[in-house]
């Protein structure tokens, strides 16, 4: 295809950047034709590079963009589509921030009110949380004591894999790879695990599709884009103990016949991403890994964490959901078999593989409450003893599962944490996100975060969600101004309805799950 | 080629493999909505106002992509799938301005009920002024409901020109070519084959624009000449609408072997020499 551009140069600086990600280009040579095939298979770096562009020159220009277009073959329209759809990239000087101040439900909680406040940046254990991108700050993180799944969190070295193996790391790998395979796949199914990023699909099948998968190559992809508010379980991980997410990737390769892999760590996690980079790259010198594994950034879009949305964000698209079926254990990333698993999905292996495993999970407790931070706590352990571990005190009521979740009022705490008795009243685990409101907070605000996120964070493929997060944050809004009537619950249950029946993924067949069950059961919002 | 046999509303029907629901709704005669749905271009599933209640499915599947399986139990009108078109339907019409859909469009709303005023007055639109910005065809995104269509025709499944594309993100997504340049600037060749797949007026002929500004245009009275495109061998199908004795639109018709409803810049535009002869 012909590439048309007609936005001027880009400057030596902007060049640099792209060349840099893709080598410098081939000398000028009239006899010969560039781009092409060969061109148009880099595509999938088209997030790089404009990362590399918007790293080092603060913005995202025509002509830089232009000329990365050309060296990758990529019609501009097409390109022009997939920076504006992330709200990282900056298309005009001066836009591009570097210092994040959060706003989000947790944030807003405990007293947040910036001018320019972003969507939560999963840093609710320090609330309110601000991310300046050129100083990653080190993080604590609360720990509750006895845990299995952050047993070497804080006490390992993330920075040293001999630290690591000291600490029992490689154990897991080491007896994989005597056992082989198969057995492997026999232990993760029969440990029972439920998939830890929302959807509960149970891993030991999702690894035994997959290692069928006859098509190849299959690849595996580790879903690190947490971006539900509230949740942060996952960086806690990935920081204090990165060389374990890459022990638990090496085992899922070698066992699914992986040939390529990728780990997409959402773009307000520096220091994860830095320290994953470093414990792949130690991994795969000391012959501890098998296949190359690709740190992926996102680049501010919750959308990226739903799988498919995800796949087309590392292929260099706009990152919106695929039509399920097919799905990713046959028609995958780049159309290919793909194993994709949440963090803590992952991490869970090597204790079945070591002969630990115990049907815990983690949950990240927030809001107001003493201790905010993540917890291991065994599942069906009832709420309220969970709330009770954190310091909370009074309670208005309790989000469950972050902003897709649903609300937990006061006499309901006892219900048990797990995917039934959440089930029984309604609710849901979901990511694990628990966000705690005492006796003072405004739920009206916290409603309008809600609604407002969905909104914000919607990718604009389907009407139901285009159009009816868009709704439903003007209906809230003109209720919570006039006082609001019962035809207005009624048309927000009616939007809810159709979210959740035909939105193609699960944003939009989420999106009004929190917003439902709060004007169902808090008092205050009673019309 | 192998057949599966499902059911949908209860009559059983045979459908050929690979086929979708709505292929096997159409061969019953179960009339279907589909905005997003063109038989020449490749599903892209966007718009739901298809969707359909599959048993054993959670949540309600497109039927213009949903391919057929053996034993599938299909419902088309239950209140579900009627509450879930007629959302659609709304959400569309209190946001974009769909009073040049076609009849069919208007067929639908009234029999699924919908009331687009009743999310009231304040409701935000995608309302913006026409782009007018070369001689030949126009872009009025007031009526755009984003069903990614003129994107498609004008990529893999026509023309492979890509001079635009969906930019920016939720209610603020739109079809734009790269930094909303104008199109004379951009990539386009005036083919017109995004105008050919529009189904809401969003891209229209400058000649219709003009005519409807004026308050000429008069579709009661145009007549459509069936004929062959003059400029080269290939023999396309076109479709001359005329009114007054002039031509003031062409198509070509999905159905036609030769086109599939596309065409190029010549056959699509270049008709003024029939009208300059006469004068």
């Amino acid at each position: 295809m012909d590439i048309r551009t007609t936005g001027g140069p880009a400057t030596i600086e902007e060049m640099a950047a792209v060349d840099g990600v893709l080598g410098e280009p081939a000398p000028a040579d009239h006899r010969v034709v560039h781009g092409g095939r060969a061109a148009r298979s880099q595509r999938h770096m088209l997030l790089p590079i404009l990362h590399e562009i918007q790293d080092r020159v603060g913005w995202v220009s025509r002509g830089a963009l232009e000329y990365a277009c050309r060296r990758l073959s990529i019609p501009p329209a097409e390109a022009y589509g997939v920076v504006s759809f992330y709200a990282r990239f900056a298309l005009e000087p001066g836009r591009a921030r570097t210092v994040h101040v959060c706003d989000d439900i947790v944030c807003q909680l405990v007293g947040a009110q910036p001018e320019h406040g972003v969507n939560c940046l999963g840093l609710c254990d320090r609330a309110p949380a601000t991310l300046d991108e050129k100083q990653a700050p080190e993080r604590a993180s609360v720990r509750y004591p006895g845990s299995r799944l952050l047993r070497r969190v804080g006490i390992v070295d993330p920075e040293s894999i001999d630290s690591y193996s000291e600490h029992g790391g490689f154990k897991a790998l080491r007896r994989a790879r005597e056992i082989g395979a198969e057995q492997v796949i026999r232990e993760v199914t029969e440990s029972k695990l439920l998939g830890r990023g929302g959807a509960a699909f149970p891993t030991g099948r999702k690894w035994e599709s997959v290692a069928k998968a006859e098509m190849h190559p299959h690849y595996l992809v580790c879903n690190a884009d947490e971006s539900e508010p509230g949740t942060f379980k996952d960086r806690v991980l990935m920081e204090g103990d990165p060389f374990a997410v890459v022990e638990a990737m090496a085992i899922a390769a070698m066992t699914t016949g992986c040939d390529r892999g990728y780990i997409y760590i959402r773009d307000e996690y520096p220091l994860a991403r830095n320290r994953i980079a470093h414990a792949i790259a130690q991994s795969r010198a000391a012959g501890l890994l098998d296949i190359d594994v690709e740190v992926r950034r996102g680049a501010g879009a919750y959308i990226c964490g739903e799988e498919t949305a995800l796949f087309n964000s590392i292929e260099g698209k706009r990152g919106e959901p695929r039509n399920k079926p097919p799905f990713p254990v046959e028609v995958g990333l780049f159309g290919r078999p793909t194993l994709v698993n949440n963090v803590e999905t992952l991490i869970n292996v090597l204790d079945i593989v070591n002969g630990e495993f115990a049907e815990t999970r983690l949950f990240c407790v927030s809001g107001q409450v003493k201790h905010p931070g993540v917890y291991d706590i065994p599942l069906s352990t009832p709420l309220r003893e969970l709330l009770e571990l954190a310091g909370a005190g009074s309670i208005q009521a309790v989000l469950l599962g972050g902003a897709a979740g649903s609300f937990v009022m006061p006499k309901q705490l006892d219900v048990p944490l797990s995917f039934e008795g959440t089930r029984a009243i309604g609710a849901t685990l979901g990511s694990g996100a628990v966000i705690v409101f005492d006796e003072t907070a405004d739920m009206k605000r916290a409603l309008m975060r809600i609604a407002r996120f969905f909104r914000d964070e919607s990718c604009g493929q389907c009407v139901p969600c285009r159009v009816g997060t868009k709704r439903q944050e003007e209906i809230l809004d003109r209720m919570f101004a006039n006082g609001g009537s019962q035809a207005d619950v009624a048309l927000l249950g009616d939007i809810a309805q159709a979210m959740r029946d035909a939105s193609i993924c699960g944003l939009g067949q989420t999106a009004a799950n929190a917003i439902a069950s709060g004007l169902q059961q808090l008092p205050v919002l009673n019309v | 080629m192998s057949e599966v046999a499902l059911t949908i509303d209860g009559r059983e029907v045979l459908a050929r493999k690979g086929t979708t629901i709505l292929d096997a709704c159409r061969r019953l005669g179960v009339d279907t909505p589909t905005l997003c749905q063109l038989d020449n271009l490749t599903p892209v599933n966007v718009c739901r106002v298809c969707v359909v209640e599959l048993e054993g499915a959670r949540v309600l599947v497109p039927a213009c992509s949903r391919k057929v399986e053996e034993g599938m139990k299909v419902a088309t009108d239950s209140e579900r799938v009627r509450h879930s078109r007629r959302l659609v339907l709304e959400l569309l019409a209190s946001s974009v301005d769909m009073s040049l859909t076609s009849r069919q469009v208007h067929g639908w709303m009234d029999r699924y009920g919908a009331e687009p005023s009743r999310f009231g007055p304040q409701a935000a639109t995608v309302s913006q002024p026409v782009k007018v910005d070369n001689d030949l065809y126009v872009r009025d995104y007031s009526r755009c409901i984003l069903c990614y269509k003129c994107v498609e025709a004008c990529g893999v499944d026509a023309q492979n020109t890509f001079a635009i594309a969906v930019a920016g993100r939720g209610f603020d997504s739109h079809i734009s070519t790269e930094f909303d340049t104008p199109l004379p600037d951009s990539a386009c060749v005036y083919c017109g084959n995004c105008i050919g797949v529009c189904p809401t007026g969003a891209l229209m002929f400058k000649s219709e624009h003009d005519m409807r500004a004026a308050g000429s245009w008069m579709e009661s009275q145009q007549t459509v000449t069936e004929t062959v495109c003059p400029y080269c061998g290939v023999g396309c199908m076109l479709e001359l609408h005329v009114q007054d004795n002039s031509i003031v639109k062409v198509t070509s018709p999905l159905d036609s072997s030769v086109t599939s409803g596309h065409l190029c810049v010549k056959g699509r535009f270049g008709f003024q020499f029939v009208q300059k002869r006469r004068q």
